[in-house]
């Protein structure tokens, strides 16, 4: 069977920013078709890592191998087969939710005809199909995401990154999106590649979990494999029990002051 | 190609879709015309400079487009973080091609901008000297409008975040605005002035345009049109270096 075969191979990866160490010698795999959950407190290196897999960054040492390609050598062929989802909403508020599929598909340069079958099937994939001629910024954060995890697929993707993808979504919106993202592993073979901080989605959806903190893997399996080890019930304890109680100070950078003045500047 | 065609357009759009940006940018330029244009005009008319408001409008074009042109192209910063620019750079184009494309969408906006102005200007009274020159004018329009759209762009490129945005609208912009010779004729100057602005690119815009639309150049259509194209081509290609250089 093709889903015994690794799609993300990752050996040694290490990335320093001066005398910070991020993400500090992680190695792990991804099977082919698998949903994989990358968990972490914050500041742990979940979103550097995405970022190097995702080609943002380039790692300071260690191996990557995206359905097997280097994302450093063969950028353009890792970005083709990849699909994205940021934490912080990346679509264009001025333009209509077609017009953002549109301009996606012409980006990853998806021919016409195919462009506007594929968007009118995700688009009602994800029910936005009767609100496409409007603007993005009349839709909600949930629409924002289904529109996101529609535009990230429109070409096709081999291995889809999400990271946060529920964050600040109501239980209903989150259980819709997550829906969608099992439909799409399913239907498709797409390998789904995500992170959270809502323990019982991962526990639920993730056929196997990594746990990273302070920049390495403290632990890695499959949900009971990690339950069973730390003799925990829910994954929530398992977590707490792995990477302690004490909540993590994050210095506010210049993304996080951003983010706080783009939210006073959006509500005028 | 289709690439850089696919991000100017949404630039296009989105700037044609905000009705409101298009008017309240037009709100500072028309101030300036109709108060020192009229206001100034007789205190230039009784020195024997002739008229104020006749040698004030390409001046106050290049105004609008030096504003808008490096305001849509710091905008890249807000981009850089959240936004179309992080999606668009994990798409297997090149890093080139978003920087030209990202260029000449806010260029083109900001013609669009100086030409309005320019429209204003005709319908309060403006009138050019030679017609056939008015193609001519809109090639300095276009090359203002790309210098500074790539200035603007390399500027976001080099900042962190956004805190830096308004010392570079006021320790950058305004002194770019007026020491360009925009509101003051440059023939008698003193010369310590004279050599600031001479170093100033937007003067060889200004006077660019002063010379095709009024016949009135300092510098020489030939100078104005081989400073412009140079220091033009120049930022492109600093601003492309640094653009691919962004850590997001």
């Amino acid at each position: 069977m093709s889903t015994d075969k690794t799609i993300i191979e990752v050996t040694n990866l290490t990335k320093k920013f001066k005398d910070f160490t991020a993400v500090d010698n992680i190695s792990f795999t991804v099977k082919r078709g698998e949903i994989f959950a990358f968990l972490g407190p914050n500041g742990a290196g979940k979103s550097t890592t995405i970022k190097m897999l995702t080609t943002l960054l380039l790692p300071t040492k260690g191996k990557m191998s995206l359905d097997g390609h280097d994302p450093i050598l063969e950028q353009f062929t890792v970005r083709r087969s990849l699909g994205v989802v940021f934490q912080d909403p990346s679509l264009d508020d001025e333009l209509t939710a077609y017009e953002n599929m549109g301009f996606h598909g012409m980006l990853y340069k998806v021919p016409r005809d195919l462009r506007r079958t594929r968007i009118e099937k995700l688009l009602k994939f994800v029910e936005l199909w009767e609100r496409k001629d409007n603007l993005v910024k009349t839709f909600s954060g949930g629409m924002k995401r289904r529109l996101e995890i529609a535009r990230g697929f429109l070409h096709h993707p081999k291995i889809f990154f999400l990271d946060e993808p529920t964050l600040g979504l109501d239980p209903q919106t989150r259980n819709h999106i997550w829906n969608y993202i099992k439909n799409l592993n399913q239907s498709e073979k797409i390998t789904i590649f995500f992170t959270t901080h809502y323990m019982e989605e991962a526990e639920r959806v993730a056929q196997k979990i990594a746990i990273i903190d302070q920049g390495k893997i403290i632990a890695q399996g499959t949900v009971t494999d990690l339950k069973n080890k730390t003799q925990s019930s829910t994954l929530e304890e398992t977590f707490l029990k792995l990477t302690g109680k004490k909540i993590r100070e994050e210095k506010a950078d210049g993304v996080e002051k951003m983010r706080t003045r783009r939210r006073v500047w959006r509500r005028r | 190609m289709s690439v850089i065609y696919t991000l100017w357009l949404r630039e296009l759009k989105r700037h044609l879709r905000s009705r409101s940006r298009i008017v309240g940018s037009l709100g500072r330029p028309m101030l300036f015309l109709i108060v020192l244009g009229f206001g100034l005009g007789p205190v230039f008319a009784r020195a024997g400079a002739g008229n104020y408001f006749q040698f004030l409008v390409p001046g106050v074009i290049c105004m609008e487009i030096l504003f808008t042109a490096v305001f849509s192209g710091v905008q890249v910063i807000w981009d850089r973080q959240f936004g179309f620019l992080k999606i668009t750079l994990v798409a297997p184009v090149s890093r080139f091609e978003i920087m030209l494309g990202k260029t000449f969408g806010g260029a083109t906006v900001a013609a669009i901008q100086g030409f309005i102005i320019f429209l204003i200007s005709l319908i309060v009274g403006f009138r050019i000297q030679n017609l056939a020159l008015l193609p001519l004018a809109l090639v300095f329009i276009f090359l203002i409008a790309i210098l500074f759209t790539a200035l603007g762009i390399t500027i976001a490129s080099l900042l962190e975040d956004a805190q830096g945005f308004h010392l570079i609208m006021n320790f950058l912009v305004m002194p770019l605005f007026f020491l360009s010779g925009a509101l003051f004729p440059l023939s008698e100057i003193p010369k310590i002035l004279l050599i600031i602005v001479s170093i100033n690119p937007l003067s060889y815009g200004v006077d660019g345009l002063r010379g095709t639309l009024i016949n009135d150049a300092y510098f020489g259509l030939t100078v104005d049109l081989l400073v412009l194209s140079v220091v033009t081509g120049l930022f492109l290609l600093i601003g492309s270096y640094l653009f691919s250089k962004i850590q997001i």
